[in-house]
């Protein structure tokens, strides 16, 4: 996954947990990077047009945008249920977010094939518990 | 929310370990495809299909060699070992769920398996020359198996291409 879609899916679950515009400080801590470089990606998202930035309010992502963070997040969500059902790997949020950035969309369509994902993905995904809440445990009842 | 690491590359032993582990579970997977494709061929079909044939033959061999391979680096990273009957009976009991409907399926989806191949090995040889870390293995060692098995699928994805080009 490249940085600008890691950019994305952080900016996608900053505002479905706050609900309304990502405060740019709220991305760069979810990154760990600084605010000025969030601030030079986040330029970069709304020139290519992903993302729409409002002075003292934080930032939103286009449809377009929010279509890539979706994906994304799909990614994400792969590479974690990949890593915790298939190589039985305890710390799997910790290695998804190490590979991440190295194990590309298509590659993990290919890892697909053999997890088993809920339909509602990535719509199941608890940002607070860094993980599909399936696969957490997290997930409110009825939910599932 | 988490912190997440926005930097492309491959910083440990153990991230290495787990790289090459993910790279012989996605030869397995493309291994199966290719064997039970060529399974599916139909008898009359296999005397028609005679390069297709020897394509889906040849990718599950060289994807056989190529886990071997990958086997031997991790074993000399001397990381944990993955259950790999488990990966095998997995991708066996899987396989049926996203099978290709038709010929021009098949080989599409060979395509698929060649070109997301290449793609796997082509950005995991760029994040390992972008760390400075210190390998428990050869890191030049590493790169030429790596380069040897990224070369043989763009030779896969163009075999592939010239056989779809040809039925056309």
């Amino acid at each position: 996954m490249n940085t600008a879609n890691q950019y994305l899916k952080a900016i996608y679950l900053v505002q479905r947990t706050d609900d309304g515009p990502a405060a740019t400080g709220r991305v760069a801590d979810s990154l760990d990077v600084s605010p000025a470089s969030a601030n030079e990606m986040i330029g970069k998202l709304e020139e290519r047009g992903l993302a729409e930035h409002e002075k003292y309010k934080g930032v939103s992502l286009t449809d377009e945008g929010i279509a890539r963070a979706e994906s994304a997040l799909q990614t994400y969500c792969i590479i974690e249920r990949f890593l915790a059902n298939v190589l039985s790997v305890e710390e799997f949020r910790e290695e998804a977010r190490q590979l991440e950035s190295v194990i590309d969309e298509t590659v993990a369509d290919r890892l697909d094939t053999i997890i088993d994902r809920a339909e509602e993905c990535p719509d199941c995904f608890d940002a607070e518990a860094d993980a599909c809440c399936y696969l957490a445990g997290t997930c409110e009842q009825g939910s599932d | 929310m988490v912190a997440v690491s926005v930097d492309q590359r491959v910083d440990s032993d153990h991230q290495l370990a787990r790289l090459l582990q993910i790279g012989v579970v996605l030869e397995e997977v493309v291994e199966a495809r290719a064997y039970r494709h060529y399974q599916s061929l139909a008898e009359e079909d296999r005397d028609l299909e005679a390069d297709v044939e020897a394509l889906l033959e040849d990718a599950a061999e060289e994807s056989a060699r190529h886990r071997e391979q990958l086997e031997e680096l991790v074993d000399e990273l001397d990381a944990e070992s993955i259950p790999f009957e488990d990966v095998e009976a997995l991708v066996e009991a899987r396989y049926g769920r996203t099978k290709p409907e038709d010929f021009d399926g098949v080989l599409y989806d060979q395509l698929c398996n060649e070109e997301t191949a290449y793609k796997f090995y082509d950005d995991l040889i760029d994040a390992i020359e972008a760390s400075d870390a210190a390998f428990s293995v050869d890191r030049e060692r590493v790169i030429a198996v790596l380069t040897e098995i990224r070369d043989d699928e763009a030779e896969g994805v163009e075999e592939v291409t010239r056989i779809m080009e040809a039925r056309e």
